[in-house]
């Protein structure tokens, strides 16, 4: 066995052991990436030099004694989150050559906790996409293929498709990610691992590149549910720099993963049954809740009756928010400027952000400037808030009776690179089973569970209530353990 | 008391309402810990959150909040316990998050009221609309290099409260008791320091014109707006301006002005045709400002005397409507005034106060606030004219000598021998000499010429180079004559 194979579990243990050191690992991981990253594109900055230092400075930690929850872990980062002297990209060109000062909370608490950072991975332009085919320093592939179709690249999904694919091909022991409407669930299924949106307000989002605010939440990928559950511990906690993240106790998420499901309620909802998903993926999620009740859960069918307005409420909501987000990129302060020697005020801004901004971030621009203009604010952005709302409350009614709820992950298992580029609306129906949670601001977490006919690793999701990730954990970690998933792509460090 | 202007087709009646923007008083930005000082050096305020970093929160500071809300105690307005941030997207450069974050559709503050004070001495009710807390922007300067334009970002975050009147003043002079009294109440309360010529406060004037008992008309507003006298001058010339519009047979139309001071006049500055679409949506980095009614409770409490409580316990004190008003405009005057007035004669202090003082503050161009005769040494005076150390006439070169010497009356009175004689021994003697030295007169006197009276007590007193106790002198010569 290599050290990238370990599980980040596993690989704490080794430590602790002595069987490794940080530095070993760390390497490992570094040969791994220049050997496949050239072909998968996950990282866009790898940080060879600087993961070293710090393995060596964790070793040395280590020896005095000093050891962290995460000592001399190598992680990836999806560049998103700000690293204090490290490029940010966030997939795009506009913020190409921008280096923050300053460190993201969610990157800082790794960094508390003895992390290393191996690089910055790939991620849909602004985390907006669903393939990973949107960001300004080319597509990610996806480290699986389909059995008998092997030449046809897949994606990864999106739009944490570096964070998932490095994941999956063993070029880091974990990610962080992030997700506003399935961002971290559909890659982590597309590419056979885990990942986990925890409830909106559990981690900070300050110093993480904002898409839809309302919705974004930074969340881990990993390769099993528990890791998945190491990584949040250190991840979440309440930031007095964020006014929406919330002052709840952290758990020992991982203790909360060998819980067992025995006496829980989980709920089915009637309304994701929807027509046209493959029935490889329904039998796959009736399989997951037979797995369930065999180990002592109960399940209920519930309704969440305001299912079918979800995708429709999430692009107008994220939308919205992205325009006046991503008002700030205005080539004056940092970033990419583009202006003509004659350049006005105005022309300096249509130069930098047409330049700057690629087709699927200025199509969102210029929908959620739409949805807020004037005359048209009432009936697309107020309604869309009035029917989020009542999607929360049809979670609220359905969690009176349920401890969690199960559904697939994805409408399909991950699709080639030329696939759904056409139509930006099938591209937008990846999220249908995930943006709920979002909406809700509730956890969801998603679990390889299966192979698809093709060999492609498909995955379930479970939805917690607020704050409730431990139950989800438990769930997770239950049809983790019945699924029993070992089959590993075929892109990964050590196999080619 | 009714105002209006005289047009060639009959009267009109002016209507306005202003939009004030007043700094917060605070160490620190709205949501942001970057200071908040005037006059740094550019672009040595800001933090990242302020010039609209990537991933950057922001946090609101509570002090801001806690000003707003004294602010609204003190206007006698509604305290709205919800409110909540919006965002006012636009593009500009000295704007580095392309939006402004405001409360736009739920102010923390809501209905209030000024009662304002004009020359006639009559008073007259303004009502408040609202308050809300907003950021400032930061200040673009074109006129550093010929081809560029500088961003200084100081100013961007800053906390400012927009305070919106109701229509209801009638004339200029309105106008600028409205601001003049509203300065008065945020200096009181210490939630912003008033300095209009640091842009800390700044108005938008809001003018249309009427016939007498008419309903509105269409109104102009002019932007920004930064002396009390340049609000009066704009409410006047931007009426004259309409009035001449609808008697031609024109229509006024709703749009953005500026007052140019120099030519007394307005200038259109952007039609309501090109108005930004400011696409207003609540902030979702910001939950909803909720407050508890007990810290309002509190809040109010503490806080300090107003205006016009303040110059309803100065009449109850003895002092006349109008010395209450002079002494009460200025927080700083009113705290020189107490601390004269604290266990003396409030009206012989309030004399002194307007009187003397006010006269060396202009003769010395000094101010209230750094007086050229502390308040403390004024009242030693007092108590030195009261015991009968100092008569009034040697009081007054004693100030005189304080003024220029910052020193205390009990050290010139010393230092200069000037302390009051009531020896009436002493007196006696003195005043004996001067009949002696007047037997003439004092026949004269004796023969019925009383009003020479007088002149035996004048001379007794130059004798005394003016240091004799007059009463005792009045009775020394009484008595010798008598």
């Amino acid at each position: 066995m290599q050290p990238t194979d370990f599980s980040l579990r596993g690989a704490i243990e080794a430590l602790n052991e002595g069987l490794v050191s940080s530095v070993e690992l760390t390497r490992a991981h570094l040969e791994a990436i220049e050997a496949l990253n050239p072909r998968l594109n996950a990282y866009v900055t790898v940080s060879a030099e600087q993961a070293l230092a710090q393995a060596k400075a964790s070793d040395e930690r280590r020896a005095e004694g000093i050891a962290g929850p995460l000592e001399g872990i190598p992680l990836a980062i999806k560049d998103l989150f700000c690293t204090a002297g490290t490029r940010t990209t966030a997939g795009s060109r506009i913020l190409g050559n921008f280096v923050p000062p300053y460190e993201s909370t969610v990157s800082g608490n790794l960094l508390r906790d003895g992390a290393v950072f191996l690089g910055k991975v790939n991620l849909d332009e602004f985390a907006m996409g669903s393939s990973n085919t949107t960001s300004a320093f080319g597509p990610v592939e996806n480290p699986w293929s389909r059995a008998n179709d092997p030449d046809t690249r897949l994606v990864p999904g999106g739009s944490s498709g570096g964070s998932a694919a490095a994941v999956a091909a063993r070029l880091a022991l974990g990610a962080t990610a992030t997700d506003t409407g399935g961002s971290i669930r559909q890659p982590a299924a597309f590419c056979g691992i885990a990942g986990i949106k925890p409830t909106y307000g559990r981690c900070s989002r300050f110093g993480i590149i904002a898409f839809a605010s309302s919705l974004d939440q930074a969340g881990p990928v990993a390769r099993s549910v528990e890791d998945c559950a190491i990584l949040l511990r250190s991840m979440a906690g309440f930031d007095p720099k964020d006014s929406t993240s919330v002052d709840v106790p952290v758990p020992d998420f991982a203790a909360a993963c060998a819980r067992g499901v025995r006496g829980l309620r989980i709920g089915v909802p009637r309304e994701y049954r929807l027509e046209g998903i493959p029935a490889e993926i329904e039998r796959l999620w009736d399989q997951g809740l037979q797995w369930l009740r065999d180990q002592g859960a109960e399940t209920v069918e519930i309704n969440l009756p305001h299912t079918r307005y979800a995708l429709p409420t999430y692009y107008i909501v994220a939308p919205a928010e992205a325009s006046s987000n991503l008002a700030r990129y205005d080539g004056v302060r940092y970033g990419l400027r583009e202006a003509a020697p004659d350049s006005d005020l105005r022309d300096l801004y249509e130069r930098t952000r047409a330049a700057g901004f690629g087709p699927e971030v200025r199509r969102r621009i210029m929908i959620g400037t739409y949805v807020l203009s004037a005359g048209y604010y009432d009936a697309y952005y107020l309604k869309a808030q009035k029917i989020r709302a009542l999607i929360k409350r049809d979670f609220d009614q359905a969690f009176q009776g349920v401890d969690a709820i199960v559904t697939p992950a994805t409408p399909s298992a991950a699709f080639g690179m030329d696939e759904k580029q056409d139509d930006p609306v099938t591209m937008y129906l990846n999220d249908v089973f995930t943006v709920t949670a979002n909406l809700a601001g509730l956890p969801g977490l998603a679990v390889p569970a299966g192979l698809d006919a093709q060999g492609l690793p498909l995955g379930l999701q479970v939805i917690g209530r607020a704050f409730d990730e431990e139950t989800v954990f438990t769930v997770g970690a239950a049809l983790e353990t019945a699924a029993d998933f070992r089959a590993v792509p075929g892109l990964r460090a050590g196999a080619v | 008391m009714s105002f209006t202007l005289e047009g060639r087709s009959g009267p009109w009646e002016i209507v306005v309402g202003l939009e004030v923007h007043a700094q917060v008083t605070s160490e620190a930005k709205l949501f942001s810990g970057a200071a908040t000082a005037f006059g740094a050096a550019p672009n040595s305020q800001v933090s990242f959150v302020d010039a609209g970093f990537p991933g950057m929160l922001p946090v609101i500071n509570g002090e801001c909040v806690a000003q707003a809300v004294r602010t609204g105690l003190g206007l006698k307005a509604q305290i709205n316990l919800w409110s909540r941030f919006d965002r006012k997207n636009y593009f500009y450069a000295d704007l580095p998050q392309g939006y402004q974050i405001s409360q736009y559709a739920h102010p923390i503050v809501g209905e209030g009221r000024i009662e304002i004070e004009l020359q006639d001495g009559s008073t007259k009710t303004i009502g408040i609309t609202r308050l809300h807390l907003e950021q400032d922007a930061g200040k673009s300067l074109h006129d550093q290099h010929p081809g560029k334009s500088y961003i200084d970002l100081n100013r961007s975050g800053v906390a400012l409260m927009e305070i919106v009147s109701e229509p209801d003043m009638r004339s200029p002079e309105e106008a600028g008791a409205y601001l003049t009294k509203l300065r008065q109440i945020l200096r009181y309360l210490g939630t912003c320091d008033g300095n209009m010529d640091e842009g800390s406060l700044r108005a938008d004037v809001n003018v249309s014109v009427r016939r007498p008992g008419e309903g509105y008309r269409t109104r102009c507003e002019v932007k920004n707006v930064n002396s009390i006298r340049f609000v009066m001058q704009a409410v006047e010339a931007e009426a004259r301006r309409q009035i001449e519009v609808w008697e031609e047979g024109g229509t006024v139309e709703q749009e953005t002005r500026l007052f140019e001071p120099a030519r007394g006049i307005t200038r259109s500055m952007r039609s309501k045709e090109d108005a930004h679409d400011y696409r207003y949506f609540p902030d979702p980095d910001l939950p909803p400002l909720v407050l508890e009614a007990s810290w309002v409770e509190r809040l109010k409490a503490s806080l300090p005397e107003l205006p016009d409580e303040r110059r309803a316990r100065y009449v109850a004190m003895g002092l006349s409507p109008y010395d209450a008003h002079v002494l009460t405009l200025e927080k700083e005057t009113a705290a020189y005034f107490e601390a004269v007035a604290k266990g003396r004669d409030a009206k012989i202090a309030a004399n002194w106060v307007m009187g003397d003082l006010f006269a060396a503050i202009n003769r010395t161009r000094t101010s209230i606030a750094a007086p050229p005769v502390k308040a403390e040494h004024l009242g030693v005076l007092l108590d030195l004219m009261q015991d009968g150390t100092l008569s009034g006439k040697l009081a007054k070169e004693v100030f005189e000598a304080m003024v220029e010497t910052g020193k205390s009356p009990g050290a010139i009175v010393e230092e200069r021998g000037l302390r009051q004689v009531t020896d009436a021994g002493a007196i006696k003697r003195i005043a004996a000499g001067v009949l002696e030295a007047n037997a003439g007169k004092v026949a004269e006197y004796k023969a019925g010429k009383e009003k020479l009276f007088g002149f035996f007590v004048g001379q007794t007193m130059k004798a005394m180079q003016g240091k004799g106790n007059p009463a005792l002198v009045n009775e020394a010569v009484k008595k010798l004559l008598g």
